[in-house]
């Protein structure tokens, strides 16, 4: 690294400082020449006289600071000259500045009130009313897709059958290897966990109930659900969002193609055909789980197993899981879309909205998973 | 000895079996601009991200002021990156980041400066691109296409590179507004003695600013001056440069010059 004398030489005279500058004052040595300039003494110097004969290279930025530091030396009361003619660098510095310092930027969140009771007024007010919006939006998004779903469903071309085949295998058939390990390592945990509570009872029987009854009637397509919302959700959200940016929705507006119909629906449809499909073999993988654990953990033979599963079950079992499925992909579908469809102008704004979706699905699956837990006990199902 | 800004030599360039370079040699000089032109699919770009040390060729030398950069570490690469200035086609300004934070972003990396001192530097560059002042503040989304290109030419001089590098400057541009970026690049040009390698489509353009052109054919390079290159022989080079748009500009030219004569 070059030293400080290879920048500049500093000589004192009887009228004051003579500066030589040397070698090449450049962007990326800005901090050396910092050093340099710094230990500069400038009191008591009445006059500076600064050379560049030498100057091998001054670029913009070491130009700037050059001037920086001579208008340095002329507050301090130096009468600072150069030798020679200024360069020339110098002179295209001011013309471009013309004595105009950055600008501030302005903050967006400016209320023009002060006091820190009134500024978390505004805060909530700010909120609820965004929120309020953003709820009245969501409305009108669900509206339009039920809306551009009526219209889809008097031809099959309207309904592109294609792009929902595209979506039923990358939302379902790509999603099963994962949906199953999962699957089988829930029914696993709670097999595993109930009978050493049943044990004590002497009633690891009815370790087989609580498998079936939880994976059928819950676990598997809760959990499928939420995995479909961490997967497929964020794609939903990722890929309408940067064909947003990319305009290619406009695009599809100026072709005269509505994107409802040619990109939310088909990615609607598609979900809520692969969701159910999962879910049955999150099931099955489920049910095989819990048999195998039975069969070398607590000594109870498949056939015992598959017998007892029947008299677990009633007839309604695996359909109130099953009938969960499509509404869950309902939500997770419109909630990938929804925020999909709201990015605008930036790459943040798509990371954002992607994350607010995977978020919000899995929220609102859960919360319909509750209120349908309360719906099927009201009904006695 | 001179070492030329940026020699290429036998560059090979290939996509599975597609080749896009087969041996291209190009030299660019100190203090010119350097223009390459290139039919739709000839690896302008490729020979960019290549020369940028973005991708590495199959063979080939590419030396920057002399240091062969298809040898370099990452390491060593990231050091020459810091002296050359580059502006991509559509900009490629960080949407998140205002025009001022985009033009601070090289400097934060590269230079240990106070927040002020960038402020006021990264100014100095956002005017020097002719950028208003108001413009600064704003993020690229809100921002007309001729900003954008004068925005990412304000990073691009954000470490007073000596290697400028401009991809399509003037591509979805209007005719003055073109021109004008054309000006400024020649003032730049001129004013902070930097050697510009452009690739263009845009005949005006060629013809306004470039010293030297550098042709793509046959996954070669044919380099000549702007009247050598316009007697090339080569079929495409002739419909390329002799079609209507071209002859006018090369008549503007002939009459410029006998008047410059004349005077």
């Amino acid at each position: 690294m070059p030293s400080v004398e290879s920048y500049l030489a500093v000589r004192r005279s009887e009228q004051g400082l003579e500066i030589d500058l040397t070698g090449e004052w450049r962007a990326l040595d800005l901090a050396q020449i910092d050093a340099a300039l710094a230990g500069v003494d400038l009191a008591n110097a009445r006059r500076v006289s600064i050379r560049t004969k030498d100057l091998t290279a001054l670029d913009l930025s070491g130009a700037w600071r050059l001037r920086d530091f001579v208008q340095q030396a002329r507050q301090s009361g130096a009468d600072v000259q150069f030798q020679g003619t200024p360069p020339d660098q110098l002179r295209l510095v001011d013309s471009t500045l013309k004595g105009e310092g950055p600008p501030l930027c302005k903050d967006e969140k400016e209320y023009g009130i002060g006091s820190l009771t009134e500024l978390g007024l505004a805060e909530i007010g700010l909120y609820s009313v965004r929120e309020w919006r953003d709820l009245m939006a969501a409305m009108a998004f669900l509206g339009r897709i039920f809306q551009t779903a009526a219209r889809a469903v008097t031809s099959v071309k309207r309904l592109r059958p294609i792009s929902v085949t595209r979506h039923i295998y990358e939302t379902g058939i790509t999603a099963m290897p994962i949906t199953a390990l999962i699957a089988f390592l829930i029914s696993v945990i709670i097999a595993y966990m109930s009978a050493q509570q049943l044990r004590r009872f002497g009633a690891e029987i009815f370790v087989v109930d609580l498998v079936t009854i939880g994976v059928l009637r819950e676990m598997g397509v809760l959990l499928t659900s939420i995995i479909v919302a961490g997967r497929s959700g964020s794609a939903f959200a990722a890929e309408l969002g940067s064909m947003k940016l990319n305009e290619e929705v406009d695009a599809l507006y100026a072709i005269g193609v509505d994107p409802f119909e040619a990109l939310v629906l088909p990615r609607l449809l598609g979900l809520m055909i692969a969701l159910p499909l999962l879910t049955i073999v999150a099931d099955i993988i489920g049910l095989m789980g819990g048999a195998l654990l039975c069969r070398y953990l607590l000594d109870i033979p498949i056939t015992q197993y598959l017998t007892r599963v029947n008299e677990a079950i009633s007839p309604s079992t695996f359909w109130v899981g099953l009938m969960k499925a499509p509404v869950f992909a309902m939500l997770i579908g419109m909630a990938g879309a929804y925020r999909g469809m709201q990015v605008r102008d930036s790459s943040r704004e798509l990371g954002r909205l992607t994350t607010v979706a995977v978020v919000q699905a899995i929220f609102l699956v859960i919360l319909a998973d509750a209120l349908f837990a309360v719906l099927f006990m009201e009904l006695g199902v | 000895m001179i070492y030329p800004v940026l020699e290429v030599q036998g560059l090979v360039n290939r996509f599975g079996s597609q080749v896009v370079h087969d041996g291209l040699n190009m030299e660019v000089r100190e203090d010119e601009v350097f223009g390459i032109v290139g039919g739709s699919g000839t690896g302008k770009s490729v020979l960019l991200r290549s020369v940028l040390g973005l991708q590495r060729p199959q063979a080939g030398t590419i030396r920057i002021e002399g240091r062969d950069i298809t040898q370099m570490s990452p390491a060593q690469l990231n050091t020459v990156k810091a002296r050359y200035g580059v502006t991509f086609q559509q900009g490629a300004l960080f949407s998140a980041l205002t025009v001022m934070q985009n033009v601070q972003l090289p400097m934060l990396e590269h230079l240990q400066l106070s927040a002020h001192e960038r402020d006021e530097l990264a100014m100095l560059k956002v005017r020097l691109a002719g950028l208003p002042a108001d413009a600064a503040c704003k993020f690229p989304s809100q921002l007309s296409g001729g900003m954008i290109k004068r925005a990412a030419l304000a990073r691009a001089l954000a470490l007073d590179p000596r290697l400028l590098f401009l991809d399509e400057p003037t591509s979805g541009l209007d005719p003055i507004s073109a021109a004008e970026f054309d000006e400024l690049i020649l003032y730049l040009q001129k004013q902070l003695r930097l050697t510009v390698v452009m690739i263009t489509h845009d005949l005006d353009s060629i013809f306004r600013t470039c010293n030297r052109v550098g042709v793509i054919v046959e996954r070669r390079m044919e380099v000549d001056t702007l009247d050598g290159i316009v007697n090339n022989p080569n079929p495409w080079i002739q419909s390329y440069f002799h079609g209507e748009r071209a002859l006018a500009r090369l008549d503007e030219r002939a009459k410029a010059k006998v008047e410059l004569h004349g005077t």
